[in-house]
């Protein structure tokens, strides 16, 4: 045996996918953490930008306006009908993007793992994003990676950030909704916080609801294409619809009117709420966005939305009008008028 | 049927709303108390009150379990989610409810007590077989309809041999309530509150059926309509009491003939009975202290009562000066003549219960009603 064959060239064993752990190694910056970022995360999001293996991502600038959003998810259960926090964490920035009109153009995604979680989630969870940036086309360029005590967590919490860059022409804002213009959402309210509970342990009952977690900036990019002068878009995540729609009335100073009626939502997706005493108003969606427009371009913008496979549902829900209160009010099916106010405390916890 | 809005059909409500209208003698008023919390609910959510004519008017009675309960007792429930090995299980509505200093059961739960929200009394049973080295105390409130499922976890607790459950009971009972309000002086004697007749709940009838109403309807000769918690259900039932008053009838109708019975659900009550017993008295916020108007646990089950197990102390709190909460419970004052309504007072910040509880008369006007306000000041302005 020759001297050399003492000093073998670096072999490290494999990461232990199938049945291995988050360990307190694997955030600690050494020879673990970067085994655990080459293996999982640079082999899953794999693109130019993360190649680089600096401490920040290197991309060229645009000129114009550019947005900027982050948007940290702690959703449990971490797995659920229609996504898992992977594909969430990386819609919710995107979308967050998209509600100004812009086209994202990278994400940046900050781990906090739980000491302990199994490795073969973290891969399920690190494959399901990579999948939903590749498909939305918005690379992941940079990250982070820190590793808490057992029961400092809940398994895994992720940060996600974003940039993207704002179209010319396009003033798309909370604050822009004036009386007269009309209020549209892109489909059925309440299918991801349904989806959600009926996966808690303690709300054992059965549906086939899925999370409609999806990215929205194909279809806004449609939207704003036939009508630029979209003067509200938001995505009625936490709170609903019912708390999207009073933070735009205050933004803007307006009052709204919205009809029962027209409001779609999902024969199951209503069931569970009155099973559980919910009100599908406060419920929160991952995949649907609300835009407020003026009057006479509703028509072409519904066409538009209706043409897209995420805005198929799509309709029109109501209308701004004048009201120095701020009220969000509602004609009933039932032929009454309600205020639809605020979400006050939670309906129930965690759900993105 | 599928009974998620069939009984919401804005084409009948308009149907009823022309009759009532047709019906209502425009010379005299009419003044009904929903009694339970579900309807007041229902009431504001659907906007009811737009479809009634003005000489009909609602009255909000006090049965909203969560507001009724005295702030002692819930200052009890904070006291054993506090006690070292005690996991206290609550229904969700309970653990905003604030009692002295600011503190509520969510703010013990942030200290570090162990609180859960649970939705049903076998979630309670449940948690205390996975912790069988923890004491696990179900915090049960309610009317005649979360009693039976009460009864039901303490019976399967004692077939699974659990050492380490039991029930906080705070079980009330609709028909003394009426009682009590009817035969309160400013009902009787003073005519401060009119009540020409009510709306029973329906699914305490389920339960109990509609015979013990009878004793209203023929003591105090004030009709009761038995009604479900749907808006056609609510319109059906205010229909029903101005037939009975227009004819001079006092009568227990039963609108919910889909599911109540006379006689109510007797294998329930057989439980209920094995189970509970009357406890002399009970102290109602908003009503004080109501003779034979609430249930306690039997002595066979004392094992599985928490009174029993645990050292409760008898706390008497007084509610918040400025908060009329005792007054709106009994009809005697809408919430929009609290002086901390919708200022001190809101459901992120709740005073008194009834701005708790997403049943209580002012949560529900808060949440769904305050725009009347404006619009009324528009008119006066005019």
């Amino acid at each position: 045996m020759s001297q050399k064959g003492f000093v073998k060239s670096g072999y490290t064993r494999a990461l232990d996918l199938k049945n291995g752990c988050v360990e307190m190694a694997h955030g600690s910056g050494g020879r673990a953490m970067a085994q655990l970022i080459q293996q999982l995360f640079v082999t899953a999001f794999d693109n130019e930008f993360l190649r680089q293996m600096n401490d920040q991502a290197c991309f060229p600038s645009f000129s114009g306006r550019m947005v900027m959003s982050t948007d940290s998810h702690v959703v449990t259960p971490l797995f659920f009908p229609g996504g898992d926090i992977g594909s969430l964490s990386v819609h919710g920035t995107i979308n967050d993007i998209a509600m100004a009109g812009a086209k994202p153009c990278y994400l940046a995604a900050g781990f906090i793992l739980e000491e302990g979680f199994p490795l073969a989630d973290l891969k399920r969870i690190v494959d399901s994003m990579a999948q939903a940036a590749r498909s939305a086309q918005v690379p992941i360029i940079t990250g982070d990676t820190k590793v808490v005590e057992k029961g400092s967590g809940d398994g895994v919490f992720i940060t996600t950030t974003g940039v993207g860059m704002v179209p010319e022409g396009i003033h798309i804002s909370a604050e822009n909704a004036r009386p007269g213009d009309k209020i549209l959402v892109s489909g059925t309210l309440g299918d991801h916080g349904v989806a959600v509970m009926a996966q808690r342990e303690n709300l054992s009952f059965e549906t086939s609801i899925e999370s409609d977690t999806a990215a929205l900036h194909g279809l806004v990019a449609q939207m704003i294409a036939v009508t630029p002068n979209i003067r509200v878009l938001r995505d009625p995540t936490r709170g609903g619809l019912a708390t999207t729609l009073n933070e735009i009335a205050q933004q803007s100073s307006v009052g709204m009117m919205i009809h029962e009626s027209s409001l779609p939502i999902q024969e199951q997706v209503q069931a569970a709420c009155e099973f559980l005493g919910l009100d599908p108003l406060y419920i929160a969606n991952e995949g649907k966005l609300i835009a407020i427009c003026p009057a006479h371009d509703v028509e072409n913008l519904l066409r538009t939305m209706r043409a897209h496979p995420l805005g198929k549902n799509a309709a029109i829900i109501g209308e701004i009008i004048e009201d120095s209160h701020c009220f969000v009010q509602m004609q009933t099916s039932f032929g009454g008028t309600r205020v639809v106010d605020w979400l006050s405390g939670e309906q129930l916890p965690r759900i993105c | 049927m599928k009974y998620i809005d069939e009984f919401r059909a804005g084409v009948l409500a308009q149907q009823i709303a022309a009759k009532i209208a047709a019906e209502a003698d425009p010379c005299r008023h009419y003044h009904f108390m929903e009694f339970c919390g579900g309807h007041t609910h229902a009431i504001s959510r659907f906007g009811i009150v737009d479809l009634l004519p003005g000489n009909v008017r609602m009255i909000h009675g006090p049965g909203c379990p969560v507001c009724v309960l005295p702030i002692g007792r819930v200052q009890n429930a904070i006291q054993l989610a506090q006690t070292p090995d005690v996991i206290l299980c609550s229904y969700g509505d309970m653990l905003r409810i604030p009692t002295t200093h600011g503190m509520s059961l969510l703010k013990a739960k942030a200290q570090g007590a162990e609180i859960r929200m649970v939705y049903s009394s076998a979630d309670a049973v449940k948690i205390a077989q996975q912790n069988p080295q923890r004491q696990v105390v179900f915090f049960a409130i309610g009317f005649e309809t979360t009693t039976p499922p009460t009864a039901i976890a303490i019976k399967q607790a004692q077939a699974l041999g659990l050492k380490n459950f039991s029930v906080f009971c705070n079980h009330v009972l609709t028909p003394s309530a009426i009682s009590h309000i009817l035969q309160s002086p400013e009902v009787r004697e003073f005519g401060l509150v009119p009540l020409d007749g009510f709306i029973g709940p329906a699914h305490v009838s389920v339960v109990i059926g509609s015979q013990p109403y009878e004793y209203f309807s023929e003591e105090f000769q004030k009709p009761v309509v038995i009604a479900g918690f749907e808006p056609l259900d609510v319109m059906q039932a205010i229909l029903m009491l101005i037939r009975q008053i227009n004819t001079g009838r006092a009568e227990v109708e039963n609108e919910f003939t889909r599911a109540v019975l006379p006689a109510g659900n007797i294998k329930a009550q057989a439980l209920v009975a094995d189970v509970f017993e009357l406890r002399r008295t009970f102290e109602w916020r908003g009503l004080g202290w109501v003779p034979y108007s609430a249930l306690k646990i039997k002595s066979r089950y004392a094992g599985f009562d928490t009174e029993q197990r645990f050292t409760i102390s008898a706390l008497s709190i007084a509610d918040n000066k400025a908060c009329e909460c005792s007054a709106i419970l009994r009809g005697v004052k809408r919430p929009q003549d609290c002086k901390i309504f919708g200022t001190v007072c809101t459901p992120e910040n709740p005073v008194g219960s009834c701005m708790v509880s997403s049943e209580g008369a002012c949560a529900a006007h808060y949440r769904y009603g305050r725009f009347r306000e404006k619009n009324d000041a528009v008119i006066k302005e005019n």
